[in-house]
């Protein structure tokens, strides 16, 4: 086995910058002529298992204002709990599930929006069940790395409070800013807030 | 201790080499720029996969913007590159099947973006943007005009080098990267407050592609290379088991 350090270093991160929507979401962007839809638009390639919810929030600066430039992805497992990708070897995921979405800011409100499913429970490293949880990646201009949290679920008291990553939190009154939270049927809000009172949680994952 | 049944996960992100997040004299960074401490926690799972893009999304276009936004017997204007390089893992090994998505500006310097604020010429045959997906071994390449420098609002005179914007997909979503390539040999590189988030001025250089004149198409299109690392899986199978499991 190799125990020496790493050869290469992981590239360093740049900015996505003001024009990220040119390279990612050119169909959103209105400049969409090379290929017919943008990449993640749709999560759901056909009837999907399980519970459909929408999700939808505003990414907010140290000043309250919206960010009308962010991108927003997201990674989750389907409603059994299991991820459409190879590196799954737990059992074979929803076929029509992507488990990928990826959203532009609106460029006047600021918000995004997904249209995907409740996913179910996956293990941690240490096999304990996590909660029901969304992975979540945002970039934009003024933002250098990726930030990296996740959205847990407000009608999931019992598996959050048991959740090998928030149950680690020592900050617990920071906890809320991970959970979306229920608008109504299968709809919900999960606000990310990038600086100051009500900072996310982001994580180094 | 016990013999784990998933793949082992990925390792800790190098922070010092990126960029902080609060780096003031790039003023939009002030405040966008998370203060508390990140919350650190092993890869599991959720980290250790990610979406999969197939060989067959790809059009034959895709990575050429030279003509994939052109009218049909068009071309973009401006000096022609194909940029190409691999895209490996920390252990050096080639990233087979990674997504990269790339856009810059035109060749003077102008993005087609509805809030592009600096006035110089839109090309009606360049678009900016294309993609592809890395070859068994890592390696991708695509053609393109040589982008132009532009200023942009930071400080009054602050003009970014030229430079191309890349996205990368590897096999995992904790691999996910965006990050800028750079031209060797560019005066502004050193001038500019987005390269300058980065401290480590080695780390800079790895963003900076080479001109390799041996490659070059004649009459055609010069080369660059560049190459993208991605983070790297750890080499133990070993993991922590909770007690009791
Ligand atoms: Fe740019």
């Amino acid at each position: 086995m190799d125990h020496k350090a790493p050869k290469f270093k992981e590239s360093p991160s740049q900015t996505a910058g003001p024009y990220v929507h040119i390279g990612c979401t050119p169909n959103f962007s209105g400049i969409g002529k090379v290929w017919a839809e943008d990449l993640g638009a749709r999560m759901k390639t056909g009837p999907v298992q399980g519970t459909e919810i929408e999700i939808r929030g505003i990414v907010y600066d140290g000043t309250g204002t919206p960010l009308r430039d962010a991108m927003v992805e997201i990674w989750q497992a389907d409603a059994a709990g299991l991820f459409p990708s190879p590196g799954e070897t737990r059992g074979d995921a929803d076929p029509n599930f992507t488990g990928w979405g990826r959203a532009a800011s609106h460029m006047d409100t600021g918000e995004f929006y997904f249209d995907t499913v409740k996913p179910g429970r996956v293990p941690f490293h240490d096999g304990r069940l996590q909660a029901p949880h969304i992975s979540v990646w945002i970039v934009a201009r003024g933002i250098n790395v990726g930030l990296q949290t996740r959205i847990y679920f407000d009608d999931e008291e019992d598996a959050n409070a048991e959740d090998p990553v928030l149950s680690a939190l020592e900050h617990k009154v920071r906890l809320p800013t991970l959970i979306a939270k229920s608008q109504g049927k299968n709809s919900y809000r999960f606000n990310i807030r990038l600086q100051g009172e009500g900072e996310t949680i982001f994580f180094d994952v | 201790m016990t013999k784990s049944p998933n793949p082992p996960g990925y390792m800790v992100r190098d922070r010092a080499r990126h960029p902080k997040a609060l780096t003031p004299s790039y003023k939009t960074s002030v405040v966008r720029s998370p203060e508390r401490a990140m919350i650190a926690f092993p890869t599991s799972i959720g980290e250790n996969t990610g979406p999969v893009f197939g060989h067959e999304m790809i059009g034959p276009n895709d990575n050429d913007l030279v003509i994939n936004w052109a009218e049909p017997g068009q071309m973009a204007l401006g000096p022609r590159i194909i940029v190409r390089g691999r895209v490996l893992d920390e252990h050096g090994n080639g990233v087979a099947g990674a997504l990269l998505e790339f856009w810059q500006a035109n060749a003077g310097g102008r993005y087609r973006h509805k809030k592009e604020s600096y006035l110089a010429p839109l090309d009606p045959n360049f678009g900016g943007y294309g993609r592809t997906i890395t070859d068994e071994n890592g390696g991708y390449e695509f053609r393109t005009v040589q982008p132009g420098p532009y200023p942009w609002p930071n400080g009054m005179n602050d003009w970014r080098p030229a430079h191309i914007h890349f996205s990368l997909f590897g096999h995992a979503f904790a691999q996910r990267l965006i990050t800028q390539m750079y031209f060797d040999g560019d005066p502004m590189i050193w001038q500019c407050p987005i390269v300058d988030t980065i401290d480590s001025k080695e780390a800079i250089n790895s963003l900076v592609a080479t001109l390799d004149m041996s490659q070059a198409l004649p009459m055609d299109a010069r080369v660059y290379t560049f190459d993208l690392v991605l983070r790297g899986q750890r080499q133990t199978f070993f993991e922590n088991r909770w007690e009791g499991l």
